[in-house]
């Protein structure tokens, strides 16, 4: 002990939790410098989202003990992203976020390691998320969410008795905000609820109704959306409208205004033009730092155990004072994601293809181009070409022989869902049993090598 | 610096070029700039504030390289001041970033006015007895100042301001102004020339639910001896009226209607809270009372008078089913009303600053129209000055929050902190700072806690001994993800004041990290 005092240490203010046992903390807290070292070695934690809440979450789980930390991205840096993602200057724009973002945290923190993935999430496969410990994320689309939710909880299993088996658990925290306001919550699989289990918390955005558009428009954001949905496909036909494309933008704007005119309607500028044709969210650094840090501080709890840990939502409002809130959701028993899984029963005669097929009408899934994975092998692959045809000849072959003959298992499936009239990509795990194989194998049944 | 209109486009969408403007125009004085500090200052420097001095007269140590972003490695033995304001003039060099190498404590003793050169001090990791004079002289100085304070899982956010008034409150729920419990003349005739009994399907799904509610109230009004309903069974029937007068299932305008019908039934007048804001003593104005005061004095007599109850109207309505024609009509009404009413306004605000002895052109036109349209948003915030809190905390409050299960944790850390600080005083240290004395230490901070209680008038009561254990553990630690959550909620604040709109947090926030049951202590 006397040691940590003499020498100077870059963890001298988080020793203080590390090394020392307390009352308020969580289960298998096990405090000592081993817990330290630990956290550094052995801790991998996955930041999702590089933008406002990534770049502070970078920077907090750096500065909470982590060392190991990988963030994945897709986008570039834009100016109006400079407002509140400190890691990025003027002279970034136009560079992926993630390899800066990671870039400037490790200049500044020596010992920590960041790998960025400038990549979509959906291009990552399951085993790259599998390699995680905490899966931290700072997003702002409900569609994005939504996928690293269901791969969390592809990896969950649950035992005979229907409990989640403690391995298998993947923790996430999750971060939002908007304006003045936001929401960090923590997510264990199987025990706290699932994005999925309290989706209603994120209504679908109310869209305008086209007759409105078209015959009887009143506000400018009514003007603005005729210009975008409708006017553009009459005058610019084949041309695919592109929000980030300025010359697009100007014309809708200018149509806009023209329809506003003859109206009478007030209000168009381009700067509504641009937040109604592209969502935009308003955003500032305080709410993100807020909501950031409740994140890295949650981490840090999960991965340690030196306080017990947010129970399980919280919401922050500073618009009118400040109001903190944590509620206790609770879980959807019948959660097609974090439950054990949609059974699907099936002959062990089935083809991949017939199983395939069979997903498509299944009235809970209805899901379109499935590729299918069982144990990490790839049965089918939709894409890239090189592995569709790799597998392609597996289609025509019995699920049951493809999947060792087991007779029950976890099974699973991408593919596109429909939601809301958009397409999006779904992760389902499915528990599929082969019918009249009672846990014996059937050496008679086709296949063999 | 390129396109600061693009660069901060995410925040206009939120404050405004107003509140921008504001925030560009604001010098702010940082004390102490560890990570709470530091992490405050950098959600303001992004935002494109003003100018920031940072005061701090400690050196980098390697300790302050594992919780504070803005120094690294090569900072260690340098002045902390000085890194911490060269990695956050990097950040964003439309901002004036200065430092100065002195000991905060030192200079509240020594230079109190160094201070009134600010528009805003944030104070951070400050001990009680520097808290207290500080407020003082900014107090005295009239310069804004808010306290931030990280330590272990715990710390709190305090704004000492002696009255601040807000005219764009900008709260996201409030009710619209549309007067259909009292419509003026011009409106009920626009009512009364649309016809509700059209054949035409179309032209009756169209007619916009002001309309509709006006007409129908008015019919109410007529059978009932004047009077509007106003028991559940008169509602009830009121909404009867309303959907019998429905042609076809598919009318949003009838659905619309039936649903805002409790804007007929509500009361008329101003709320309480304006209630008490025109009957303040602020409102009794002199050639000293401030612009907002003098305006609050106008709208009194506006509510006396033409306004017979009611304030200036707002002047916008929310979309609603409508043909074009109707709603953009009924918008212009709404419109010219608002536009008598505010010129109404601004001549009693002109009479009011001649007879006060000042410049009837000290108003701009475009504060009155602000002011005028947020009328019913006003908000008014006191803070008590620190002294007074922590000499004669409000009793019943006091009470309350050490038996409410809900306030109780936040109640102790309030008490913790301030026990901390007297511990430091006694011997030199924080509780539990060196690993050898904790066990001491906690018998030690009890004591001085349970004396800090019935300084404050409470006496026999218990503090739950796993808070002081905690408190004892965390060892006036200074982490960064909680600095980074007090900071981030002091630099939120800092916004509301400087920029004057949305309503800054009363009372002292105090942050528990253990469960984020943080609360608000009114004390
Ligand atoms: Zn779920």
């Amino acid at each position: 002990m006397a040691d940590t005092e003499s020498q100077p240490s870059r963890s001298r203010d988080l020793d203080k939790l590390l090394l020392r046992p307390g009352n308020l903390v969580g289960p298998n807290f096990e405090p000592g410098p081993q817990l330290r070292a630990d956290l550094q070695e052995y801790a991998r934690v996955l930041v999702v989202g590089a933008g406002g809440l990534g770049c502070e979450l970078l920077k907090d789980l750096a500065l909470s003990g982590f060392k190991n930390l990988e963030v994945i991205d897709m986008d570039r840096i834009e100016v109006s992203n400079l407002n509140r993602q400190f890691l990025f200057r003027l002279q970034d724009v136009g560079k992926p976020k993630a390899d800066v973002a990671a870039k400037r945290v490790m200049e500044r923190v020596s010992g920590v390691n960041i790998i960025p993935h400038f990549s979509r999430i959906e291009d990552k496969d399951l085993d790259f998320y599998n390699d995680f410990n905490i899966i931290a994320l700072g997003l702002d689309s409900i569609e994005a969410r939504s996928y690293i939710n269901a791969v969390a909880c592809s990896f969950l299993e649950y035992d005979s008795d229907d409990n989640p088996r403690e391995e298998t658990i993947k923790p996430m925290v999750d971060g939002g905000t908007e304006g003045f306001k936001g929401h960090a919550r923590v997510i264990i699989p199987g025990v706290t609820p699932c994005f999925e289990c309290t989706i209603w918390l994120f209504p679908p955005q109310e869209k305008f109704p086209l007759c409105t558009l078209a015959e009887t428009p009143r506000t400018a954001a009514h003007c603005i959306e005729y210009a975008h949905l409708i006017k553009w496909d009459e005058v610019r036909s084949g041309k695919t409208f592109d929000p980030d494309d300025p010359e697009h933008m100007k014309w809708v704007y200018e149509e806009a205004v023209k329809r506003a005119e003859l109206f009478g309607i007030p209000g168009v500028t381009y700067s509504l033009t641009q937040g109604v044709v592209k969502n935009i969210i308003p955003a500032i650094a305080s709410t993100n730092a807020i909501i950031s840090a409740a994140c890295a501080l949650e981490t840090l709890k999960i991965a340690s155990g030196c306080s017990k840990t947010l129970s399980n939502y919280l919401t922050y409002n500073g618009v009118e004072g400040l109001h903190t809130k944590v509620t206790e959701f609770v879980k959807d028993k019948d959660c097609l994601v974090c439950g054990p899984g949609v059974l699907i029963e099936l002959d062990p005669s089935t083809t991949l293809q017939k199983f395939i097929n069979l997903l498509e009408d299944h009235p809970k899934l209805l899901l379109s181009k499935a590729s299918v994975t069982h144990r990490g092998n790839n049965l089918y692959m939709q894409a890239p070409p090189v592995l569709e045809e790799m597998t392609r000849s597996n289609l025509s072959l019995p699920l049951f022989g493809l999947m060792g003959k087991i007779p029950m298992d976890i099974v699973h499936v991408t593919g596109t869902t429909r939601k809301n009239d958009k397409k999006t990509s779904s992760l389902r795990k499915l528990r599929v049993v082969f019918k009249g194989v009672d846990g014996v194998i059937d050496m008679d049944t086709a296949g063999g090598a | 610096m390129a396109e600061p209109k693009t660069k901060y486009d995410r925040q206009l969408r939120i404050w405004g070029e107003q509140g921008q403007a504001a925030l560009e125009n604001a010098s702010i004085c940082l004390l102490n700039c560890g990570p709470t500090g530091s992490e405050t200052l950098k959600n303001l420097v992004l935002g494109g504030i003003g100018s920031i001095t940072v005061v701090d007269g400690s050196r980098v140590e390697v300790g302050d390289l594992g919780n504070n972003f803005m120094v690294d490695d090569s900072s260690v033995g340098q002045s902390k001041a000085k890194c911490v304001c060269a990695f956050l003039q990097e950040l964003n060099d439309a901002v004036k970033a200065k430092f100065v190498e002195e000991c905060p404590d030192a200079l509240i003793e020594t230079k109190p006015s160094f201070f009134s050169q600010f528009t805003l001090v944030v104070a951070t990791q400050l001990a009680e007895d520097s808290m207290v004079k500080l407020d003082r002289i900014c107090r005295e100085a009239n310069v804004m100042l808010i306290f931030a304070r990280s330590y272990g899982l715990t710390g709190f956010v305090r704004i000492s301001v002696k009255e601040h008034t807000v005219v764009e409150s900008k709260p996201d729920h409030f009710l619209d102004d549309l007067r259909l419990n009292n419509p003026w003349p011009e409106l009920r005739e626009f009512a009364e020339s649309i016809d509700l009994h059209v054949s035409d399907p179309v032209i009756h799904k169209h007619t916009p639910y002001v309309v509709i509610l006006v007409k129908i109230a008015d019919e109410w009004a007529k059978s009932h001896g004047g009077n509007l309903p106003s028991t559940r069974e008169e509602k009830k029937e009121f909404k009867e009226l309303l959907k019998a007068k429905m042609i076809a299932i598919d009318e949003d305008n009838y659905k619309e209607a039936i649903d805002a019908s409790f804007k007929v039934f509500s009361p008329r007048g101003i709320g309480p809270n304006l209630q008490q804001i025109i009957n303040d003593c602020k409102a009794e104005v002199d050639s000293s009372s401030p612009d907002f005061w003098i305006m609050v004095a106008a709208l009194k007599e506006f509510i006396a008078n033409e306004g017979g109850g009611e304030v200036p109207l707002e002047g916008s309505i929310p979309d609603m089913t409508s043909s074009t024609e109707l709603y953009v009509n009924l918008q212009k009404i709404y419109q010219a009303k608002a536009e008598a009413d505010f010129q109404v306004m601004e001549q009693r605000v002109k009479s009011i600053l001649k007879k006060i002895g000042r410049d009837q052109g000290n108003i701009t036109k475009m504060s009155m129209k602000s002011f005028c349209k947020n009328a019913r948003k006003l908000t008014v915030c006191r803070y008590r000055i620190l002294e007074d809190e922590f000499n004669w905390p409000l009793q019943p409050e006091l009470q309350k929050y050490l038996t409410d299960e809900d306030y109780s944790a936040a109640m102790v850390f309030y008490i913790l902190l301030r026990a901390a600080d007297r511990f430091a005083s006694n011997y030199n240290r924080f509780p539990g700072q060196f690993d050898g004395e904790i066990d001491d230490d906690i018998s030690r901070l009890k004591t001085i806690a349970v004396g800090l209680l019935s300084d404050m008038g409470c006496n026999g009561l218990t503090l739950t001994e796993d808070l002081i254990n905690e408190m004892c553990r965390f060892g006036a630690a200074e982490l960064h993800a909680v600095a980074a959550f007090v900071g981030g909620i002091a630099s939120q604040e800092m916004i509301k004041l400087i920029t004057k709109q949305f309503v800054p947090m009363s009372g002292t926030f105090i942050f528990n990290g253990i469960d984020h049951k943080s609360q608000l202590l009114q004390l």
